[in-house]
């Protein structure tokens, strides 16, 4: 038995859930809400605490204090259910995303498996059930219509969204996520190769099927993460609220948050995947210019600083394209059932199988 | 008659789509920008900001009685306001002056006087109706209660907003 | 493979497995069903068969299950949950069953190789997301072809069918 690897396994899945992601998850309903108000020229929850920020602690007292109702005629046990699969999922993907680089020799990923990016695929394929059966435990006709418009929104754009990332794992050949990491701090961000060796024309060719993949592999996000434009399971106006319809208290907040989850979890993959994980390189003048790499690697105290700064670097990235997903929705309107439909199988996952040959075409022919 | 609405053309640009989520997302942005640097006027802060000084003369607020300048309770218990209230939240009982008093002539007083705040619509009806210029709109708005028994104005809750009103009629002094 | 991971996650795909027959409700029979992928995920992870894990829980609990379960709601199955059990088919189901079993028990019991211990497995140099690609687009890589073309026909022939005649 290995003891110091369980050990240290358990102190970052404790230390990343409950220091990180639940607090971010719980923030991002603040920043959401606060965002959004600032786009629609309100002020926002800016009452408890100074500037609102005790606002999520507000809003999860009242959520515990509510009343847990029930209603009759519902499938108890699924209807039970379904708020517990609604959530994890979404905070189990976290598991293979290196989310920093060292931290006293130990590496900043919870399970480095080789499958990494098959397992988020897997494990995101697994949240459409807490909907489904949301929707068909409630045993009501909007959830219900809910709950089958999901099911069929995410296998549609789990083909977009596992197609759009093959032209990375060409490039990296690998399935690892640390090795893509890797593999960006040596040559450069997929999207905009501007460190290792970035003067290669070549390099700058290959960036274009990447930001193909990007785009296709950003809004399949959006859509197997159920944020508008493609919110059709929720659709206050036409579902009332679609799945979760039925659900009170503490059971809603799970679907709400859950949703969030998944958002916090999306992004650290584009972030992995797109922006070069944890890695920020700083320009240097030792010697003529150059990118430095921080990492944990140095020894002392400066190791510890670099492991921690990776680490906020990181968490800073995934924080920005939190505040993307929010800016996108409180700009664009709701796309229409057949039109999703249309979009994710006439277009995006067309451009996704050319971009693989594009991407492919370009690597043969590189001269590495 | 049926009208075929001829849907525009679009060309390849519009068709792409993007341009436009693009325009709409600086549209957001900027949005977002000017309420950050503090160049957006927002709608005002209540609790902090009032509009108390902006309140016209017109204002229907709370009805509340009043004391004229000799201190005496203007309302003679003639239950008008009582018999016209549309949402009936006016309750008098009324009480008989004593022959030794000074205005024993106005002969009726209220002894309780309650307008359940709940009910009250702001109309003024009462104020219109009162023959005796003893009950005004006032503008008080913020009224609150924890329970509905709170949200009951009593008498002396009644003549604590209304004050004293100064320049009417004294209809009841000694030279009539 | 530690038998302390190898012996619970086996008891919950056997559990599972009878669960999918004997659930009267279709719903459950299908969850059921996905549990015990998800067991059998966790048994090919265990002989550090990674990538057909991932596959197995990615192709079958992920996908094939949503769409066993979206045409279960949508056809709302009831007749099943009030449907009389046919004992001497139920009977007969258990004699096939335990005659697969004590076939597969004898074989085995005859098998040179099932009594002795395992040597332990060569561990490759590759993982084994690439050793299956090698394999596949190496030595398979006809069949692997033939495969393609199948289900591309299978594809073609899905949209003929389900295009609806032009009025």
């Amino acid at each position: 038995m290995d003891y110091f690897l369980i050990t240290t396994s358990l102190l970052k899945i404790a230390a990343i859930l409950f220091l990180v992601i639940l607090p971010m998850v719980s923030y991002s309903v603040y920043a959401e809400r606060r965002v959004s108000a600032f786009i629609q020229d309100r002020r926002g929850p800016n009452r408890v605490g100074p500037a609102g920020l005790f606002q999520p602690i507000a809003d999860m007292f009242k959520l515990l204090l509510k009343e847990d109702f029930t209603p009759a005629n519902v499938n108890t046990f699924y209807y039970w259910l379904a708020p517990c699969l609604a959530m994890m999922p979404a905070i189990i993907t976290i598991a293979v995303v290196p989310f920093g680089s060292t931290l006293f020799g130990v590496p900043m990923v919870i399970a480095d498996i080789n499958v990494g990016i098959l397992y988020v695929f897997a494990i995101a394929s697994l949240g459409v059930y807490g909907i489904v059966l949301a929707g068909w435990a409630s045993n009501s006709k909007y959830p219900f219509l809910g709950g089958v418009r999901s099911s069929s929104q995410m296998i549609s754009y789990e083909l977009s969204l596992g197609l759009a990332v093959i032209p990375i794992f060409l490039l990296v050949g690998n399935l690892r996520l640390t090795s893509v990491v890797r593999y960006q701090i040596e040559h450069g961000w997929m999207i905009a190769p501007f460190v290792g060796d970035w003067l290669n024309p070549w390099k700058w060719l290959l960036a274009f099927p990447m930001i193909i993949s990007f785009v296709v592999f950003a809004i399949a996000i959006f859509a197997e993460t159920n944020r508008l434009p493609f919110d059709l399971p929720e659709a206050e106006q036409e579902l009332a609220g679609g799945y979760h319809t039925e659900y009170s208290s503490m059971k809603f907040a799970l679907f709400f948050l859950g949703e969030y989850a998944a958002m916090i979890t999306g992004s650290a993959v584009i972030v992995t995947l797109f922006f070069g994980g944890w890695h920020l390189p700083l320009p240097s003048w030792h010697g003529g210019f150059h990118w430095a790499l921080v990492d944990g690697s140095a020894p002392g105290w400066r190791g510890v600083v670099g492991g921690l700064f990776n680490i906020a670097t990181f968490f800073a990235k995934v924080a920005v394209l939190l505040f993307f997903f929010i800016w996108v929705r409180f700009t664009l309107p709701r796309f229409r059932y057949d039109q999703l439909m249309r979009l994710g199988w006439l277009f995006f996952f067309e451009i996704a199988l050319v971009n693989i040959f594009i991407a492919a075409i370009i690597l043969a022919y590189v001269p590495s | 008659m049926a009208v075929t609405v001829s849907r525009p053309r679009l060309n390849w640009r519009e068709r792409m789509y993007l341009p436009a989520i693009v325009a709409g997302l600086a549209i957001t942005l900027k949005h977002f920008k000017n309420m950050l640097l503090g160049r957006t006027k927002v709608t005002m802060q209540y609790p902090e900001e009032k509009w108390d000084s902006h309140l016209p003369d017109h204002y229907r607020g709370a009805p509340a009685l009043v004391r004229d300048s000799d201190g005496r309770v203007r309302c003679v218990a003639c239950q008008l306001c009582e018999f016209i209230c549309p949402p009936r939240a006016i309750k008098i009982i009324p009480g008989e002056i004593p022959s030794t008093d000074q205005f024993a002539k106005v002969e009726k007083y209220p002894e309780e006087f309650d307008i359940d705040m709940i009910r009250c619509i702001f109309c003024g009806m009462c104020e219109e109706v009162c023959p005796e210029q003893a009950i005004y709109l006032r503008k008080d708005y913020a009224i609150t209660g924890f329970t509905r028994a709170d949200m009951v104005h009593h008498k002396e809750k009644l003549l604590e907003i209304g004050g004293v009103m100064h320049g009417v009629v004294l209809k009841w002094n000694e030279k009539k | 493979m530690s038998p302390l991971l190898f012996w619970p996650f086996a008891l919950l795909m056997l559990m599972f497995g009878v669960a999918v027959v004997i659930n009267r409700n279709p719903v459950a029979s299908a969850l059921s069903l996905v549990v015990s992928f998800l067991g059998l995920a966790a048994l090919f992870m265990s002989l550090d068969a990674y990538f057909i894990g991932i596959i197995q829980v990615l192709v079958y609990a992920g996908a094939v299950m949503v769409l066993f379960l979206f045409i279960i709601m949508l056809l709302d199955l009831r007749a099943e949950e009030g449907r009389q059990v046919n004992w001497l088919a139920l009977i007969g189901g258990i004699a096939v069953a335990l005659a697969l079993l004590a076939q597969i028990l004898y074989v085995i019991h005859n098998l040179k190789s099932a009594h002795q211990a395992f040597p332990p497995l060569a561990r490759s140099t590759f993982d084994d997301v690439r050793n299956v690609g090698l394999l596949l687009f190496g030595s398979y890589n006809l069949p692997f072809q033939i495969i393609g073309v199948l289900v591309l026909v299978a594809t073609i022939g899905v949209v003929l069918l389900s295009r609806r005649e032009p009025r």
